[in-house]
């Protein structure tokens, strides 16, 4: 078994996808983008300020008018990368945070849209991140287009979907396809079993690699001043992770 | 206080278009319980931007028929249950937005402006269910550049919870500044506050650059920890466990109804 845990390699994936950021924005109940966003501005310290937006939260927070600001902000161009989760994501990155079945009576009602069918379009690095892959998350088609994948060219659209990171795998986004292009599967996971696990056809080289694993020194970084600072804001998934963590040291 | 709140309450009517705000920027708790005792129907409630616990205990009274939101969940503790419930039964009338479009509608009316334009929206679903939104081509541009424009919102009462009030009626709102569009567009604002202080919250620059002042506030009531179980900045955390609580009750109708007389017994919290 590897000593190192799923989100670990989750978390490092996440802040691999966010090299270069100025300013990353995070969801409320978000630990995963926020713990990648932390281990991205810790890697990055003594080349560039990393700044970090994490909705609802007074520590990491630089607004004075709430959630307008974050849009505003993101209008004017200031956030470079946001997540965006998806009860339903489908193979051209259409996203459904609305429910399931014919709008508006929906058979299942998901909480709505929140920001996402304005951020979707003016954040130039949207990371889509859902663990649960499945084919009822991964679907052909969505049933309700919260945010569109892609738009026609006349359309004002300097942002949009970059990656799709799920727990079995990562695909990269081609909007001139459009398409996903599975890009690496996560240890445990194969071609097959991800094929199996998702509703839209995707592309692949002949031979997908293995989603690397932090080096020793980044997760170093990660078990230490990450996991501290995340603590702060989202200390239930710090206390698992750590249980986690004293789980791995124990021999079976 | 409980009379204050009465009174507050003897201005709405049934029928009211009613902002509220999110569940994190100070959400009137404290007006809920008589909102619900005063047995107000078909009210049309516009969540700024987002609901939560007062809009679902509202739709599980039955007082609400119509709400314009870009989302509704209790955050941690999972969905809203009665207002998904209502959804899936078709027993009210839920109109989709997004969070900026909904800030968009009260900044409009704030400036007593007809629309703003917004970005984003073009192909999706969500402006596919707005008639009301409409698109144009930017006139301002030599190409074709479409922009959506989204018409202001007036509603006829905002609702919300702060930390403080002085005797004038000034409210002091601190960083959320997102509140003061709320009343701006709104025609009455009746706000709910942990306390009264003596003086005057204009008088001092430090506290006076945070203030809603009394011109915007039609009636001022004290409710100490009026915004529970939600939180309120600065003052106090959300109570997780409660709101979980109430999660699971209202997961049915006759939950809901019990979770509501047994709390209706216990008055304010500790």
């Amino acid at each position: 078994m590897s000593n190192v845990l799923p989100r670990e390699i989750l978390i490092t994936t996440i802040a691999r996808l966010l090299e270069g950021v100025r300013h990353v924005a995070v969801g409320a109940s978000s630990p995963m983008p926020a713990a990648g966003a932390m281990l991205r501005r810790a890697l990055d310290e003594n080349e560039r300020t990393v700044r970090l937006s994490i909705l609802g939260s007074v520590e990491h927070n630089f607004f004075t008018n709430g959630s307008c600001e974050l849009f505003d902000s993101a209008g004017q161009g200031r956030i470079d990368a946001f997540f965006l989760g998806g009860g339903q994501i489908d193979g051209q990155a259409n996203v459904n945070l609305v429910g399931v079945g014919d709008y508006p009576q929906v058979k299942v009602r998901w909480p709505g849209s929140f920001g996402s069918a304005y951020l979707y379009f003016v954040v130039p690095k949207v990371i889509l991140f859902r663990e649960e892959h499945t084919p009822r998350v991964m679907v052909e088609k969505v049933d309700f287009v919260s945010a569109p994948g892609v738009s026609d060219p006349e359309v004002y659209r300097p942002g949009g979907p970059v990656a799709l990171l799920t727990g079995k795998g990562l695909f990269s986004f081609d909007k001139t396809r459009p398409g996903f292009t599975l890009e690496s599967t996560h240890e445990g996971e194969s071609l097959a079993s991800i094929r199996e696990a998702t509703g839209f056809a995707f592309e692949h080289a002949d031979s997908v690699p293995e989603t690397p694993a932090p080096d020793a020194a980044t997760l170093e970084l990660l078990r230490t001043r990450v996991l501290d600072e995340l603590e702060e804001t989202y200390p239930a998934f710090a206390a698992d992770w750590r249980r986690d963590l004293a789980a791995l040291s124990v021999p079976a | 206080m409980q009379s204050d709140l009465k009174r507050i309450v003897s201005k709405l009517h049934s029928g009211m278009r009613i902002a509220v705000p999110v569940d994190y920027a100070g959400v009137s708790m404290a007006l809920t319980r008589p909102m619900i005792e005063a047995g107000l129907r078909d009210l049309d409630l516009v969540c700024v931007p987002t609901g939560g616990l007062q809009v679902d205990m509202l739709v599980g009274a039955g007082c609400v028929r119509s709400v314009e939101t870009s989302a509704v969940s209790l955050g941690e503790a999972g969905g809203a249950p009665r207002f998904n419930a209502a959804v899936k039964e078709g027993s009210i009338k839920v109109i989709d937005a997004t969070c900026p479009a909904v800030h968009a509608g009260l900044i409009a009316a704030q400036k007593g402006s007809p629309f703003l334009p917004l970005r984003g929206l073009i192909g999706t679903d969500v402006l596919a269910n707005r008639p009301d939104w409409k698109v144009i081509d930017n006139p301002l541009s030599d190409q074709k550049d479409p922009v959506v424009l989204i018409p202001a919102i007036h509603p006829d009462v905002a609702i919300f919870h702060a930390p403080m009030a002085d005797r004038h009626g000034n409210v002091w709102i601190g960083r959320r500044r997102e509140l003061a569009p709320m009343a701006y567009a709104a025609r009455e604002t009746y706000v709910t506050v942990d306390r009264i202080v003596e003086g005057n919250l204009l008088a001092d620059e430090m506290t006076g650059a945070g203030v809603l002042p009394a011109l915007y506030v039609s009636a001022v009531a004290e409710a100490p920890k009026g915004a529970w179980p939600y939180g309120l900045w600065g003052e106090y955390p959300a109570d997780v466990d409660e709101l979980k609580r109430y999660a699971a009750a209202a997961r049915t109708q006759e939950g809901f109804d019990a979770y509501m007389s047994e709390t209706a017994q216990q008055g304010e919290p500790a």
